[in-house]
């Protein structure tokens, strides 16, 4: 009996998160401009849109830049401050960690205007790079968790033992800890950059007049009405998200990522 | 030895410059400025000019930004305990599944998770149009005699909201319910409670602190949401975010919108800093 009532409440709970994708994926393969139900013939020209039509594909490029170099941005800054606070457990390498925790936490709005008026105080406000800049710094605390997490994971005793064979800390760092932290090194780049593709108010508020990325392009078309090629960007951003973290739960340990404690851990 | 010493601390230091430079430059200098901007005085037709007023500050009174704040406030109460009603069994159940499923469902919530609020506005405001959505499938279905049209309504705003922090509660419960040692329901089953009664007597208690954390949490996220209200909701019903995107950007009143941040950072920290405490007295009361 519990078992059904738990099959029937998860069962609820895909319906809910599924079927706004559902009928976004319905609407994209829909052969009819017109929205309406029941769809009307299949068919992709509404994909082939989105990838040849100049108005989309120039969004496409700025927000898949973007994410890219701001994965960049966020893993570089998470790296060291991460090694250094677990190698060496520095009060300031605590305090900067808290000040790479702190944006993420709080509403985006807050860092949007923060880097609104910093941009505009600079006589750099609408520039390409502050979007980047500002996406690494709200993202960071994504690789900075994951990395701690992966230090946190692994065994002070075989820092000793490369240190008694005659490795100084560099060659440790390089050999011994790098290779054992690189998955957690690419999930954090790889959450950084969904995260990234997707973020609106803070690239809105620091270029959003000057770059389109694509989150900006889909809100200022809406405005105009309709269109399936929107529906088409939907079902791509899906598409990456899933097979993003799809193969991070295939090639890592994403129970263990988002918190939960193995018995073995100790 | 002491050679050793000052090598790694001349290592530490230029390890972390680059994060000190980063951080500083781009984390405390906006915050910094946007600190100051609110302080300064705005001018029609420019920017603002510096001065040291508290007007921006005293607007915080005015029934624009309260009544604003009102239904901010009474929006994200009720959808994090919608959230966290329906997030926590939920948890509960999954924390117990095989690891694999356990992953296909993490990846899931991880994917809605970082869906666009533009896309899940978007796909919510067709899900519930007249001409193509979910009533058409009642109607259909014979249950509805003809297709009505949800959205932009309060309720299409709430399910919008749902939706996106339905599976951030579960992720935020998940951590601390995988860690709820399995022996405590088991031996509450052994002695004779049903599971339903386990649950309720036994896990519930157990994570009073997870769930009032993840309540001050939940609703400090909706504080931060921003198209989902413009898209699904009619104007009544936006919320602190848009309001300070609209002073910021079309009525070019920067400080205000500068002091509204302050006065949504400063709440939120709050609200953070006493999720923290929380968690620090439950830990004291556990080991004692």
């Amino acid at each position: 009996m519990t078992r059904t009532v738990r099959n029937l409440y998860f069962a609820a709970v895909a319906v809910f998160l599924a079927s706004p994708i559902v009928v976004v994926l319905g609407v994209s393969l829909n052969a009819k401009k017109r929205l309406f139900f029941p769809p009307d013939g299949v068919s992709l020209r509404w994909y082939a849109d989105m990838l040849t039509d100049a108005a989309w594909r120039g969004p496409i490029e700025n927000s898949l830049i973007i994410a890219t170099v701001a994965g960049l941005v966020a893993t570089s800054i998470a790296l060291p401050l991460a090694y250094v606070l677990w190698r060496h457990r520095l009060l300031y390498a605590k305090i900067l960690y808290g000040l790479g925790i702190a944006p993420f936490m709080l509403p985006p709005v807050i860092t949007a205007v923060g880097f609104m008026v910093f941009w505009a105080a600079l006589g750099h406000y609408g520039q390409f790079e502050n979007v980047v800049i500002a996406h690494g710094i709200f993202l960071v605390t994504l690789p900075l968790m994951t990395i701690s997490l992966g230090l946190e994971a692994l065994d002070r005793e075989m820092l000793e033992a490369a240190r008694t064979m005659g490795a100084d800390e560099k060659t440790t760092f390089l050999t011994v800890v790098l290779p054992l932290v690189r998955p957690y090194i690419i999930s954090g780049y790889a959450f950084t950059f969904v995260l990234s593709m997707n973020e609106y108010i803070i690239a809105y508020m620091v270029a959003g007049f000057t770059v389109e990325t694509l989150p900006i392009k889909i809100f200022n078309a809406l405005r105009y009405g309709y269109s399936p090629v929107m529906a088409a960007v939907a079902v791509m951003f899906v598409m990456i998200a899933i097979l993003v973290f799809g193969l991070i739960g295939r090639f890592g340990n994403l129970p263990r990522l988002l918190g939960r404690w193995e018995p073995m851990d100790r | 030895m002491s050679t050793t010493a000052t090598e790694g601390t001349t290592a530490r230091k230029w390890l972390l410059s680059y994060p000190t430079l980063m951080l500083g430059v781009f984390f405390v200098g906006p915050f910094g400025i946007m600190l100051a901007v609110s302080f300064f005085q705005r001018v029609e037709s420019a920017f603002y000019k510096p001065a040291f007023v508290f007007s921006n500050y005293a607007r915080l009174f005015s029934s624009l930004f309260l009544d604003n704040l009102a239904f901010s406030l009474y929006l994200g109460m009720l959808v994090a305990v919608i959230s966290v009603s329906v997030a926590f069994p939920f948890t509960y159940l999954l924390s117990r599944m095989r690891m694999r499923t356990q992953t296909i469902w993490l990846v899931f919530l991880l994917s809605v998770l970082s869906l666009s609020e533009v896309i899940i506005a978007f796909s919510w405001s067709i899900l519930l149009s007249r001409t193509a959505g979910v009533s058409n499938l009642l109607v259909w279905l014979g249950l509805m005699d003809h297709p009505v049209g949800l959205a932009p309504g309060f309720t299409a705003e709430v399910l919008g909201y749902c939706y996106l922090t339905l599976p951030y509660t579960v992720l935020m419960l998940y951590p601390s319910m995988s860690r709820l040692d399995p022996e405590l329901t088991e031996a509450a089953r052994t002695l004779g409670a049903s599971p339903q009664r386990a649950f309720f007597n036994v896990v519930i208690p157990a994570m009073r602190q997870p769930i009032v954390a993840s309540l001050i949490l939940v609703f400090v996220f909706t504080l931060g949401v921003y198209l989902i209200p413009q898209i699904l909701g009619n104007p009544e019903h936006w919320t602190l975010s848009v309001l300070i995107t609209d002073q910021a950007v079309y009525q070019s009143n920067v400080p205000f919108a500068a002091a509204l941040a302050v006065f949504l950072l400063l709440t939120s920290l709050a609200l953070i800093l006493l999720t923290f405490v929380l968690g620090a007295r439950e830990r004291i009361h556990t080991a004692s």
